[in-house]
């Protein structure tokens, strides 16, 4: 069972300014109108999907992941290359989408399973399990103006997963909804999978490409630049944020919505902040357990009495998971003098749950940061925990446990 | 073109039930329901009638009913609600599902073959409702109005290629909405609806003739009120436009149909 299930060449699509719609026009009509301006929002990907096997996008925002979809899909039509596709493919791009508001859920499952291209038999074959996916009770005969946007996610899902296609396209849409619904869609997509469904799925969460893909696509300005094993292209991809991290540091709004300030006053600065693993190798990814080293070198600019280097690990909302300072661990230097360079090397196991996490740095000089403040540096570094080596476990923090079991 | 009808038939369920999904929304909060799809082109005659009847009575010769201007009035109704509403639907059918034509892969020309089915259906309605009406008011049927079934083809053919060109180009222009709102109201007053061709003066009647809906109402007209059999050279004509229209709307979609979600 090798076959090809879809194959996409030298792909590439292109919006087109005509300067004027007549210019358009004229290009139907096989007259050759110069295009004004042409953007290329992708080219030149290529890539094979064999049955079962199951693929991870990522890319930053614009990057080209969304249109690759829809080209996919056949929403969107390519300008160049060729997608061939064999099987049936259904995609769970924006859920909710093509409603009545005034029929009710029962009617509009019917329209939009119609709108798959699905005949009236088969719907009667699958609605009962539709309505019983969906479990909204009562509401599933009710006009969908009256539902909540969960009730009508939960009934397009049901929908748009009640025929096993060959190939399932899911885009972050399941980031939506309550956490029990959320399971029960994860749990239907492995489903899927085990009975041989190919998944094509975006995501920026590191754990669930990791898990659910057998590969990933690493997109970048509307090119395919890295098509692997899904850990090395979170690698990579993590480096490509992480240089755009460093490029846009003065810009106080960071790659994770979040807002980046650097203040103080400057008499000594973080140069470099990296984390290694046990090989000393730069990392941004780390399974739990592992032993990583917070690497920090300092550069002083004018001479400094004492100064302490303080840094704080924080979970994805910002909330304090672990912190301290050179000051507290008696470490603080003295003297420093203008121009001279300081190394800090952090070792630590890294106990935290999955996750996206954050090290903030402060250099100052007692143990606070309200007497002198040289720098203090909000998400200098971004690094992603996943659980790949030990029992699932929940929570942000990796206390091991030792379980004894014995029958009385 | 094979492909478009390969298409169609595999979608004929999802069609079908467009369709009924149509009507029952577009009513489906009102509590006169499906009777509005009769009452608003009813009392649309019922004013003209009112406003004009004593005025254009008189130049009904030869027919010897009182209400032989209602008659009238309704027949180019009849003909006119089809054109009127295919077209009008049509401009702005691609602007109006471009949500949907950007989330799902389905076939884009079911979009105007629903609207052709469902304004057939409202139309027929309304043509049974008018029978019914002329029974009342002592007009018998006649076999004429056998000739009914092709005109109505003829006239839903014709809007139908006319109304995908202007919804194509709307898609790009949107200017062509606004244009022919204003065009269609033009048309209707050039079209002899409400008025009878004689009144008009010889010199502008040559105009008229090269309005193709022209020769659709009085082709109604013909068949409905005086029970003759309609001008064949009119039918012709529309019939050959309504054709060019057809095939070249098909063309020009095929054509637009990459582009036309780029934009939407």
């Amino acid at each position: 069972m090798n076959e090809s299930l879809l194959a996409v060449s030298g792909l590439g699509k292109a919006f087109r300014d005509y300067g004027s719609e007549w210019r358009r026009f004229a290009s139907w009509c096989g007259l050759h109108a110069r295009t004004k301006t042409e953007t290329w929002v992708l080219r030149g990907v290529s890539f094979h999907v064999a049955r079962g096997e199951s693929i991870g996008i990522v890319g930053q925002n614009g990057a080209g992941k969304s249109t690759l979809l829809k080209l996919i899909t056949g929403t969107l039509r390519g300008t160049e290359g060729t997608i061939a596709v064999h099987g049936r493919i259904a995609a769970i791009l924006e859920l909710g989408m093509g409603f009545s508001p005034d029929l009710s859920g029962r009617a509009n499952v019917h329209h939009t399973a119609g709108l798959m291209g699905f005949s009236r038999e088969d719907i009667a074959g699958v609605i009962a399990a539709i309505e019983e996916f969906a479990e909204i009770g009562e509401y599933f005969d009710e006009p969908v103006r009256t539902y909540s946007s969960g009730m009508q996610m939960r009934v397009a899902f049901a929908v748009a997963t009640a025929f096993r296609p060959d190939i399932l396209i899911v885009d972050e849409a399941l980031s939506v909804g309550d956490s029990y619904f959320q399971h029960k869609c994860f749990k239907r997509i492995r489903e899927f999978r085990e009975q041989g469904t190919s998944l094509l799925i975006v995501s920026h969460d590191a754990g669930a490409v990791q898990n659910l893909c057998d590969r990933a696509l690493l997109l970048e300005n509307g090119a395919l630049i890295k098509d692997g094993d899904p850990a090395e292209v979170m690698d990579l991809y993590n480096a490509l944020i992480a240089e755009r991290e460093n490029n846009t540091i003065t810009i106080s709004s960071h790659a994770s919505g979040r807002a980046q300030t650097i203040s103080g006053s400057g008499e000594a600065t973080v140069e470099t902040i990296m984390l290694l693993n046990a090989a000393q190798e730069q990392v941004e990814f780390v399974d739990v357990g592992q032993p990583v080293t917070l690497l920090i070198q300092v550069v002083a600019r004018k001479d400094i009495p004492r100064l302490v280097l303080g840094y704080m690990i924080k979970d994805r909302l910002g909330q304090p998971v672990f912190g301290t300072n050179t000051h507290h661990t008696e470490q603080a230097l003295e003297n420093v003098r203008a121009g001279q360079r300081v190394e800090f090397r952090i070792s630590f196991p890294m106990s935290f749950g999955q996750g996206s996490y954050s090290v903030s740095t402060a250099l100052v000089s007692t143990d606070t940061h309200l007497v002198n403040n040289y720098e203090w540096r909000d998400l200098a570094l971004v690094f992603t925990v996943s659980n790949l080596s030990r029992p699932v476990f929940v929570g942000s923090a990796w206390v091991p446990p030792k379980i004894e079991v014995c029958s009385l | 073109m094979k492909e478009i009808f390969l298409a169609i038939w595999s979608y004929r369920h999802f069609i079908v039930s467009s369709i009924r999904n149509d009507l029952r929304s577009r009513f489906a909060r009102s509590k006169l329901g499906g009777l509005w799809m009769i009452l608003q082109p009813l009392a649309q005659v019922a004013i003209y009638a009112l406003v004009l009847s004593r005025i254009m009575a008189a130049k009904l010769p030869g027919i010897n009913n009182r209400y032989a201007y209602v008659i009238y009035l309704m027949a180019g109704m009849i003909a006119w609600s089809l054109f009127a509403e295919v077209v009008t639907r049509s401009l702005t059918i691609f602007v109006d599902n471009g949500n949907l034509m950007k989330k799902m892969a389905f076939p884009r020309v079911c979009l105007p073959i629903i609207i052709a089915g469902s304004s057939l259906v409202n139309n027929l309605l309304l043509l049974v409702t008018s029978v019914g009406l002329f029974l009342l008011i002592g007009h018998p049927l006649n076999m004429a109005m056998l000739w009914l079934p092709l005109l109505i083809g003829i006239n839903l053919a014709f809007a139908v290629g006319l109304g995908l060109i202007l919804g194509v180009l709307n898609v790009f222009v949107r200017d062509v909405a606004q244009v022919m709102t204003v065009v269609l109201q033009l048309l209707f007053w050039l079209t002899p609806i409400v008025y009878m061709p004689t009144i008009i003066p010889d010199r502008l009647r040559t105009v008229l003739e090269f309005n193709p809906m022209m020769h659709m109402a009085v082709a109604f007209q013909n068949v409905i009120l005086y029970g003759r059999a309609p001008a064949i050279a009119g039918l012709v004509v529309i019939a050959v436009a309504a054709t060019f229209l057809l095939l070249f709307s098909l063309i020009l979609f095929r054509r637009a149909a990459p582009e036309m979600v780029d934009v939407l």
